[in-house]
């Protein structure tokens, strides 16, 4: 199960890096989202992959290796809550900016388009 | 009367919160009502921050008797809930942010805050996610804290719209994000390693925990001191600082310059609570070396900037970096009394940015529109003037008489405060700096890097002073083509205030400094903050008498 876990998390943050470094604003934004998810199932991961077994202590003196972590579940609840917010406020800069420049490139302008994009159709 | 003092700490949050959600529900042409509470919340926030400077210094200590004061959310105990800690650096981060929050507050009274709706609402929620930032106990709060401010300074950079400001913040917030992310895997790299979230336990476990685990723990500390070098914009991370500051409304530019003192701040927490963590001191980019190369850097670069702005307010940008840097430098090459004098810089560079920001808003208007502004900005500027409705012809406050002789005052003083030139704050914050650095070797001579941090301290003085005196001349001595303005009453006494601020600062050095000598002496010693936070116990009896029947 944990190389599985860990192949997603990478190809998700593979993926992520690549798009971020793109030149379009829509790339940027899924690039976030894909780093987002495979930040958040890391976070999951720090408290150590477990099956079938409850977050809740219901014992007085538990043995800890019988029961998940509860807080990395509770940071990711609150990462998601975050990541959703500040990619949908992103999501309305970005329509702010190519309404008011025209175009969906990064720095609002599409000069050097023609070198690095060449073959990517234009929107 | 003392079970009231005990919820002092959490004011700070509280106050800003309860006042940016109470005026969304007066309706936005009602602005006198959501003023009033603006500036009550301010000024409460303001008095809060000297009461907690008072109790960081002992000042009760029937509740607090070390000086430090430990808050327990919901009345769990420290590693299981959530802590806020307040120590003289965390008091004195607190009251310089009050300060500036007030200043560019009645600043944006006169004309920007017509700009768009919120304004107010979001700059609380600033404020709170600043004062949350430095008052957190532990790193995931530090996180939310930190996203609070970014959210609110989203919406702020963005005030008012136009091409240039939303290309910038396209960027602020891209990499913002992006940090965020660097900072999440930091964290929870760090609580895989170590099982806690919070400083002070962390501070206390991470010297017992077994070597495979340490080395995890080093690389999420690396990493998350990544995402805080972002936050100081520290080189090479901060190529979005001087376009996005730059496009910022004045007096966002303004709170601002406090923004990226608060990576400075993590760093340093984090750095004096972990430097006993191993044989070497702090993990890698807290401790000496790394910061010192960066900060150097950084420091050239900003100075460089200078050189190279044209805009009274890229300038200020710029200033902002070099603070950054002289602050990273500083920091990282360490010794005795150096963490106090750089803190000493720290606030006193902050209110000389902070005013610069306002006063090259003020400046821009004795310039004849579209003189002096770059091509691509043009477009911008147009978006910006048009549709604003109150033009500083339309008087609404009093107008100050004078306004040429109070703009040419307060830029000299801010160049003397930016480039530390005597007999302002700036000098004394600088000279504190480098006689630090020169009592660091035990041994006989002085090793490079002190006289490294010399000259590069004393050089981008004199870089700033010919780059000031240049847009100085260039923006003052043109009588031709110069348009006296109107200023507000609103607009200058808040610039007028913070400069007053570092004149008092200067001539009350003293006191300052063994405050934040004793500050200093307080981060050197991280137990009496572990021991604190650890050892608080229930406060309130309910809770007490519930603790008891578990046992």
């Amino acid at each position: 199960m944990e190389i599985v876990y860990a192949l997603a998390i990478g190809v998700l943050t593979g993926s992520g890096v690549w798009l971020l470094l793109r030149p379009r604003t829509f790339q940027v934004i899924i690039g976030l989202s894909l780093l987002s998810y495979a930040i958040n199932l890391f976070i999951f991961g720090m408290g150590r992959l477990t099956i079938g077994v409850a977050p809740i202590i219901t014992t007085l003196e538990p043995d800890p290796s019988l029961f998940d972590d509860p807080v990395p579940q509770a940071l990711v609840l609150t990462a998601i809550v975050i990541g959703f917010a500040t990619t949908a406020l992103f999501l309305v800069v970005l329509l702010a900016s190519r309404g008011l420049t025209g175009t969906d490139h990064v720095d609002g302008k599409d000069e050097d388009e023609d070198e690095d994009e060449g073959e990517e159709p234009r929107a | 009367m003392n079970s009231w003092l005990e919820h002092l700490p959490i004011l700070p949050v509280v106050i800003p919160l309860l006042a940016g959600a109470g005026m969304l529900l007066f309706a936005e042409p009602r602005r006198t009502a959501r003023t009033f509470i603006a500036l009550g919340a301010a000024l409460a926030n303001l008095a809060v921050a000297v009461a907690l400077i008072v109790v960081a210094d002992g000042g009760i200590p029937d509740i607090w008797p070390e000086g430090v004061a430990v808050y327990l959310l919901g009345g769990w105990q420290a590693p299981f809930g959530i802590v806020l800690v307040v120590d003289r650096l965390s008091a004195v981060m607190l009251l310089l942010t009050a300060v500036l929050a007030l200043a560019s507050l009645v600043y944006s009274l006169a004309r920007w805050k017509r700009m768009g709706p919120h304004f107010q609402s979001l700059f609380q929620f600033l404020i709170m996610g600043v004062n949350g930032a430095f008052l957190t106990g532990d790193l995931f709060n530090l996180f939310v804290f930190v996203e609070v401010l970014l959210a609110a300074s989203y919406g702020l950079m963005l005030h008012g719209l136009g091409t240039q400001r939303v290309k910038a913040g396209l960027h602020y917030i891209a990499i913002n994000l992006a940090g965020s992310l660097v900072f999440l895997i930091g964290v929870s790299l760090i609580y895989g390693a170590s099982g806690t979230l919070n400083m002070a336990h962390l501070a206390a476990r991470v010297p017992a925990l077994p070597e495979g685990d340490r080395i995890l723990f080093e690389a999420g500390a690396a990493i998350l001191g990544v995402a805080f070098l972002v936050k100081a914009a520290a080189w090479p991370l901060n190529f979005w600082l001087p376009s996005a500051y730059g496009a910022a409304a004045p007096p966002m530019g303004a709170v601002f310059s406090i923004l990226s003192k608060v990576g400075i701040y993590a760093l340093l927490r984090l750095g004096a609570l972990l430097s006993g963590s191993s044989a070497t001191g702090a993990p890698v980019p807290f401790n000496d070396g790394w910061l010192f190369g960066i900060g150097m850097v950084t420091l050239a670069l900003g100075t460089a900037g200078m050189l190279a702005a044209r805009q009274p307010q890229g300038l200020a940008g710029y200033c902002v970096i070099i603070s950054s840097g002289t602050l990273l430098a500083a920091l990282g090459l360490g010794g005795d009394g150096m963490k106090g004098a750089a803190v000493f810089y720290l606030g006193s560079s902050v209110l000389a940015t902070g005013a610069f920001f306002m006063l090259s808003e003020m400046i821009e208007r004795t310039q004849r529109f579209g003189d002096n502004i770059p091509d691509e900005m043009n477009d911008s500027a147009g978006l910006d003037e048009l549709p604003d409705p109150s033009r500083p012809d339309e008087v609404v406050g009093i107008v100050l008489p004078a306004a040429m002789a109070f703009l040419g005052l307060s830029f000299v003083s801010c160049a003397l405060l930016v480039t530390g030139l005597p007999p302002l704050s700036g000098f004394v914050g600088k000279f504190m700096i480098l006689s630090a650095a020169l009592a660091v070797p035990e041994v006989e001579t002085v090793p490079l890097s002190v006289w490294a941090l010399w000259a590069a301290i004393l050089g981008s003085g004199l870089v700033g002073v010919i780059a000031l005196s240049r847009m100085g001349m260039r923006l003052f001595w043109r009588s031709d083509e110069i348009v006296t303005p109107q200023l507000h009453l609103t607009e200058a006494a808040p610039v007028a205030g913070l400069l007053l601020l570092s004149i008092a600062l200067t001539a009350g050095a003293g006191p300052v400094t063994d405050y934040l000598a004793l500050a200093e002496k307080s981060l050197a010693l991280p137990q009496t903050y572990i021991d604190a936070v650890l050892a608080t116990d229930l406060l309130s009896p309910t809770a007490g008498r519930v603790k008891g029947t578990e046992r």
